[in-house]
């Protein structure tokens, strides 16, 4: 029977995507638990402030699960994508900074403390419309997916691949990191955008703003998931397979590859600028280091330890690393960069596969 | 004033022509009126100063079952790059019936318009599976909405069922590709071929490393396929081409250099000198 191939490759929701959004509305759900239902000192508190670090390790996740999509299934290695969640969270901050109002050190009622510091008379044309929420919500997504778009158009269209294409991207996201550290460009220089006060009115402090932020991070997070196994699962995402693996191939069955890298590329960017931009309102500040390579890089060797073309590889890698990083950091900051590429190190050797493939390994065995 | 007038009509008449050097995409319909499907006229290309193609002329006929043999370097692979899109020529017109003109197309381009390609080393996408393969071949919409959003009707699926046993991997339908042996594989492509519903077929060494049995299946295989389609085989194998041909054309050096039966080539002194070696 023809029909009886469907196999679990063609379903969105197949046996590990359920796991993976059981898992992760369960935790969620538990430590709102946890912070809400118990007070401080309780065995089973969690602290807001582990909320917060946890919504950062999402939103992270988030950006790890848009570079699976490009390098696990369209084979496109990516070294800039921190650029695009730099974006989204420039985007975000933007919104926040001009959400101060007059309450900022210089009391300016419309410019940002950093425009009253280098006297600037009014607001640069690019800073109107971030005072309304669903502009700056737009923005998080179109700054990143122009940018994507135009750069993935002369990238494809010039027929960019491979180490090559990982350069220029490196290269992408360091001339952003040089230009925004400019007093001149307008986004505060090296100091970023910082200081906020309140998102849509409420207070960015207060332990129940941070606790949605938290939710929002798992609801973002459990919905990109989702649309990158529709794309995934559909002949999209077999097509995507199958330029990874042999693009001339693929050009001459008739497809034109440029056009299909072009839209995963930019899809892609637009998810890694949400999860910028709720990146920024959770740790409180963004600046230009978030365009750093370093940035990109790391973030690659999350998706690699996890393991490539799973999408839930790439969300236990980037929370495994990142928690490991907040450890060693805290206790040992000189060993962290040691221990980082030991890892990248071990898995590339011993888990090619990457964690993923351990338990796919544990799986068939059993 | 009329000046003016008819100038309106033609720009309301031509509204795809709005900029000169903007033009719609050249795609008309194949026109094989002339019973002659691919034209190679005067065709040069060098590379580094190395003529890998002199002066040739090849014409295939509609339905035609082809096939081209010569020495290494002869230019045979070069030929079906140019007439594919991979390769540009430096001289010469190449056409696909009467009026389309490949040199003015990229690959997707050429491969929609009919003309597929199974190369000399297996490509399949040896991540999916046989069935998979076939799916993403098959003629239809390739836009990245389509392909995001595409459901097999009934339809496809038996045109899948029908490949599958055209080819004989029916059994192996659900198996990664790349599990397959070198001979399935080869059939595979041949496959994924049928399924893109091509006016002309390019085989390029179909049976290179295959076992006896599995060259007597390709053959069957091919020669099923002549009349519906052209085909045209780049071929080393004189056993092979000897079962399958009933024209041969001898490349050497770029150009042709006898073409006819198989026994004519085979009796030409200038064919026996260059390539049998007698």
């Amino acid at each position: 029977m023809i029909s009886s191939i469907q196999t679990d490759n063609n379903v969105v929701f197949d046996k590990a995507t359920k796991i993976f959004l059981g898992v992760l509305a369960a935790l969620t759900f538990l430590v709102i638990i946890c912070n809400t239902m118990f007070e401080a000192g309780s065995a089973l508190y969690i602290p807001t402030y582990t909320v917060t670090l946890l919504g950062k390790y999402l939103t992270f996740a988030l950006l790890a699960v848009a570079v699976d999509l490009i390098w696990g299934y369209l084979g496109i290695l990516s070294l800039g994508h921190g650029a695009f969640f730099a974006l989204g969270g420039y985007a975000m901050g933007m919104y926040l900074m001009r959400q101060i109002g007059d309450r900022g050190v210089y009391g300016d009622p419309v410019l940002p403390d950093f425009m009253v510091f280098l006297n600037w008379s009014e607001l640069p044309w690019f800073w109107h419309g971030f005072d309304q929420f669903w502009f700056a919500a737009l923005m998080v997504v179109v700054a990143p997916g122009v940018l994507a778009f135009v750069f993935g158009w002369l990238a494809f269209r010039s027929r960019v691949t491979g180490v090559y294409l990982s350069i220029i991207t490196q290269a992408l996201t360091f001339a952003l990191m040089l230009a925004f550290y400019r007093n001149e460009m307008g986004f505060g220089g090296n100091n970023g955008l910082t200081d906020f006060k309140d998102i849509l009115g409420f207070d960015l402090q207060s332990d129940v703003t941070r606790l949605t932020l938290f939710g929002l991070s798992a609801l973002a997070l459990a919905c990109g998931y989702i649309a990158c196994r529709f794309i995934v699962t559909s002949k999209l995402g077999r097509l995507a397979m199958a330029i990874r693996d042999a693009e001339s191939r693929t050009r001459f069955i008739g497809y034109k590859v440029e056009n299909f890298k072009l839209w995963i590329w930019t899809f892609s960017a637009a998810l890694a600028g949400i999860a910028g931009a709720l990146y920024v309102p959770q740790v409180g500040i963004i600046n230009p280091n978030e365009f750093s390579p370093l940035n990109s890089i790391e973030l690659v060797v999350w998706v690699a330890l996890g393991g490539r073309a799973t999408l839930y590889g790439a969300v236990v890698g980037a929370i495994f690393v990142n928690y490991a990083k907040t450890y060693f950091t805290g206790v040992l900051p000189e060993v962290w960069l040691f221990a980082l590429g030991g890892l990248f190190v071990v898995t590339t050797i011993f888990l090619p596969k990457g964690v993923a493939g351990l338990m796919a390994r544990k799986e068939a065995a059993a | 004033m009329s000046d003016m007038f008819t100038g309106y009509i033609d720009a309301v008449r031509h509204k795809d022509r709005v900029f000169d050097f903007i033009q719609p995409m050249d795609n008309p319909k194949l026109n094989v009126d002339k019973g002659c499907i691919l034209y190679l006229e005067d065709v040069s290309v060098s590379f580094d100063g190395f003529k890998a193609i002199n002066d040739l002329n090849l014409y295939i006929n509609e339905g035609e079952l082809r096939c081209i043999i010569g020495p290494n370097g002869a230019g045979k692979t070069t030929m079906m790059d140019i007439i594919t899109g991979k390769t540009r020529p430096d001289t010469g017109s190449v056409y696909f019936g009467q009026n389309i003109n490949l040199l003015n197309m990229d690959e997707p381009e050429i491969a929609e318009s009919g003309i597929g390609r199974k190369f000399q080393k297996p490509t399949v996408f040896e991540e999916l599976s046989v069935f998979e393969n076939l799916e993403l071949a098959m003629a239809g919409n390739k836009s990245v909405v389509g392909t995001l959003l595409a459901k097999l009707s009934g339809e496809q699926l038996d045109l899948i069922d029908e490949t599958l046993t055209l080819i004989g991997l029916k059994d192996e339908s659900i198996k990664r590709a790349g599990s397959l042996s070198h001979g399935q594989k080869q059939w595979l492509e041949i496959g994924m071929l049928i399924m893109q519903k091509p006016r002309l077929l390019l085989v390029d060494e179909p049976v290179a490393g295959m076992t006896h049995q599995e060259m007597d299946r390709t053959a069957e295989l091919l020669i099923s396929l002549e009349g519906k389609h052209s085909v045209v085989v780049v071929e080393h194998d004189m056993d092979f081409v000897r079962s399958i041909a009933r024209t041969v054309t001898v490349l050497h050096q770029g150009s042709v250099l006898a073409e006819g039966s198989m026994d004519e080539v085979q009796n030409n002194p200038k064919v026996k000198e260059v390539y049998l070696g007698e």
